[in-house]
């Protein structure tokens, strides 16, 4: 029963000079909830981008339903990737389309439907969402909350096997992020999708999660069942979960030491 | 997507760039006699062609009935020999015995060879000017100094 | 020594940037043309060409009617107005109308493309098209491409018919110039391939100078607003250096000899 859909084993990965990710392995099981969770700034979206194949890592292997995303040609990933969406942060809807444009949108790129079924599989998922009264309104004049459900909906238009969320509750107020949670754990049940969230929002991701990693530090600190985790020994994942100030994971940003900037020579 | 509103202007706007390229081809730019028509060649010995340039017209009583295409120096006689391309319009027209001299337009215009057609003797067979015809006959361009020189000269020996 | 290394390293980048602006557009061009492409092409040139039309307009009947204004101020010494025709047609077909036209269109449309772009890219627009499996190179750079390289000679071509006009608005309309030999000494002088075509040769490529240059900055552009603003910058002054410099080669190769 539990197969995994997303695989990725020892990668690597450098931007220019700096290390992002050294040596992390994981697992995403089809039709669960999958959960990455860290503090900002590690480097999330860009593990979401190597999922989907838009960067490359200096080794190690990312295995998308069977494939290696990395090695496979340019029209075996293209194809890959219909399989796969994802919800970016800022909904990234595009701004010179209406709502309903931006849903139809793959639907018009990837499909040879009519105008008429076209614009039922819009509605419906707009319905899904609770947006198909907004669809004909333009991205400007959506609220925050709500681009991220249109695209929400665009993501869902293809109905594909896995969605990526990059940070669905940062910058939310309470009831959107209450709308958003719901959303996810929603359409993972109804249409048995497998979700990927990618977040530092703590107790909303141990809510609807199945399975959490932990990252800091380039790597994974912790892994596991919600419960597991928050039961979890590591100082440094319990730092992350309660949020304390300081901890393993230190207040200051590395500098040169009090008593020398201040006091000292030059 | 894309509205009717905007394939209409940019309808508009494709009209507009055909009207100037009309306007361009019809009332600016010169465009019945530059190659889109065929043309035969004919050759003429110059000694001295003034200012004349390549693309210069040919004309007849002011008709333009074609172009020069090359200038160059004859290699053995070295004197200028100035290749002429005729509109077809025009061929079996012009008898063998025409002349060709180059001619100013104006006091300070550009200068063109003037094609003078010779006459056609009653009762003989007519020669034409054809494909690589030689014209015999040519009046050199006036060079202004010349003329003056000539001018002194003459009078000095008066 | 330093100066060397910086010589070195400025040159490296240039070749680098320039590099990454070809595979840009060989990823956009080379692709098999599409049908679905094409409703974009025709919404981006109302987009960059409809909408510099005002500006193309106003400007082309200004200069036509300044340079008849100065033209003739001069030939009128010489008894020579009656070149006023060509004059004014022979520098607006030749020079002015390319050039201009691309310095008009590098600062109208140049710029509204970079940012366009820039913001697209800032916005994750472009991420977000990739990982819905559509190509933004060939979604979103190519049609901006095709677009401009279409619409910048039509604007040319536009700009030196309506300088024409007024040239003889102000020549004759104004200043008594004979209207039949305006036109008739004109049409002696301009040279349908010579001048004519060449002009448009010469604003073809200073369209996909102009284009490739606004699209690159803007894709290549940091995805922030100060990214963006400098991206923006960058388009219009290096298009508009590039459009002159390049002017002077063509010119030189397709005048120069002879």
């Amino acid at each position: 029963m539990s197969q995994s859909l997303v695989n990725i084993q020892n990668m690597h990965f450098n931007r220019g000079s700096r290390t992002i990710y050294s040596d992390i392995s994981l697992d995403v099981q089809k039709g669960k909830i999958t959960a990455v969770m860290g503090p900002s700034g590690i480097g999330k979206t860009t593990l979401l981008k190597l999922i989907g194949g838009q960067l490359t890592p200096a080794s190690g292997v990312v295995n998308f339903d069977g494939e290696n995303v990395h090695s496979i040609s340019r029209n075996s990933l293209y194809k890959l990737r219909r399989k796969m969406s994802m919800l970016f942060q800022s909904g990234a809807l595009f701004t010179n389309m209406s709502v309903f444009d931006n849903v139809a949108f793959p639907l018009r790129e990837h499909t040879q439907l009519s105008e008429a079924l076209i614009k039922t599989t819009v509605l419906l998922k707009l319905e899904a969402v609770g947006l198909r009264g907004a669809a004909d309104l333009m991205p400007s004049e959506l609220s925050g909350g709500m681009a991220r459900r249109a695209a929400l909906a665009r993501a869902i238009a293809l109905d594909p096997e896995l969605i990526m969320y990059d940070e669905p509750f940062a910058g939310q107020d309470p009831i959107s992020m209450g709308v958003l949670v719901k959303l996810i754990r929603q359409l993972n049940h109804t249409l048995g999708l497998t979700s990927i969230v990618v977040t530092h929002d703590v107790s909303e991701v141990l809510d609807i999660a199945d399975y959490v990693y932990i990252l800091a530090e380039k790597t994974i600190i912790g892994s596991g069942t919600p419960d597991e985790i928050k039961n979890s020994s590591s100082e440094l994942v319990q730092q992350f979960l309660q949020g304390k100030a300081d901890g393993p994971v230190p207040f200051h940003f590395p500098a040169a030491s009090v008593k020398d900037q201040f006091m000292g020579g030059q | 997507m894309t509205s009717r509103k905007t394939e209409l202007l940019v309808g508009l706007f494709v009209a507009l760039a055909i009207a100037a390229t009309l306007l361009l081809a019809l009332k600016v730019a010169n465009q019945g006699m530059s190659g889109s028509s065929d043309t035969y060649t004919v050759y003429a010995k110059f000694d001295n062609i003034g200012g004349l340039k390549e693309r210069s017209s040919v004309k007849v009583g002011g008709v333009v009935v074609g172009r020069v295409a090359r200038i160059y120096l004859d290699e053995r006689e070295l004197i200028p020999v100035v290749q002429l391309e005729i509109s077809t319009d025009y061929i079996d027209t012009f008898p063998e015995t025409s002349s060709v001299s180059i001619l100013t337009a104006g006091l300070l215009g550009e200068q063109y060879v003037g094609l003078q057609p010779g006459f056609i003797f009653p009762g003989e067979d007519p020669i034409y000017l054809e494909q690589d015809s030689f014209i015999v006959d040519t009046k050199s361009a006036l060079v202004l100094e010349d003329l003056i020189g000539q001018f002194l000269f003459s009078r000095d020996s008066e | 020594m330093q100066a060397l290394v910086n010589l070195g390293a400025k040159t490296l980048a240039r070749l680098r940037s320039f590099g990454s602006a070809t595979l840009m557009l060989w990823g956009a061009l080379v692709a098999v043309p599409r049908l679905k492409n094409i409703p974009l092409t025709i919404q981006q040139i109302y987009v960059v060409g409809v909408q510099s039309l005002l500006i193309i307009l106003v400007s082309g009947l200004f200069i036509g009617m300044v340079m008849a204004l100065q033209g003739y101020t001069i030939l009128v010494n010489y008894g020579a107005e009656g070149s006023l025709g060509p004059m004014v047609a022979l520098s607006l077909l030749r020079e002015l109308g390319p050039v201009v036209t691309a310095l008009l269109f590098a600062g109208r449309a140049g710029s509204a493309l970079t940012a366009e772009i820039g913001l697209m890219k800032a916005t994750e627009q472009l991420s977000s098209l990739e990982m819905m499996a559509v190509d933004p190179l060939r979604r979103v750079i190519a049609p901006r491409f095709w677009a401009g390289v279409i619409s910048m000679p039509m604007l040319a071509l536009i700009f030196s018919a309506v300088g024409i006009l007024g040239g003889h608005l102000v020549g004759v309309d104004w200043l008594g110039v004979d209207s039949g030999s305006y036109w008739s000494i004109m049409q002696a002088t301009v040279d349908w391939d010579k001048d004519v075509i060449n002009g448009v040769i010469k604003s073809i490529v200073f369209a996909v100078v102009v284009v490739w240059i606004a699209l690159y900055k803007g894709y290549s552009c940091v995805p922030t607003s100060e990214g963006i603003s400098k991206a923006t910058t960058e388009t219009v002054v290096v298009s508009s250096l590039l459009i002159l410099g390049l002017d002077f080669v063509l010119t030189a190769l397709m005048f120069g000899v002879n």
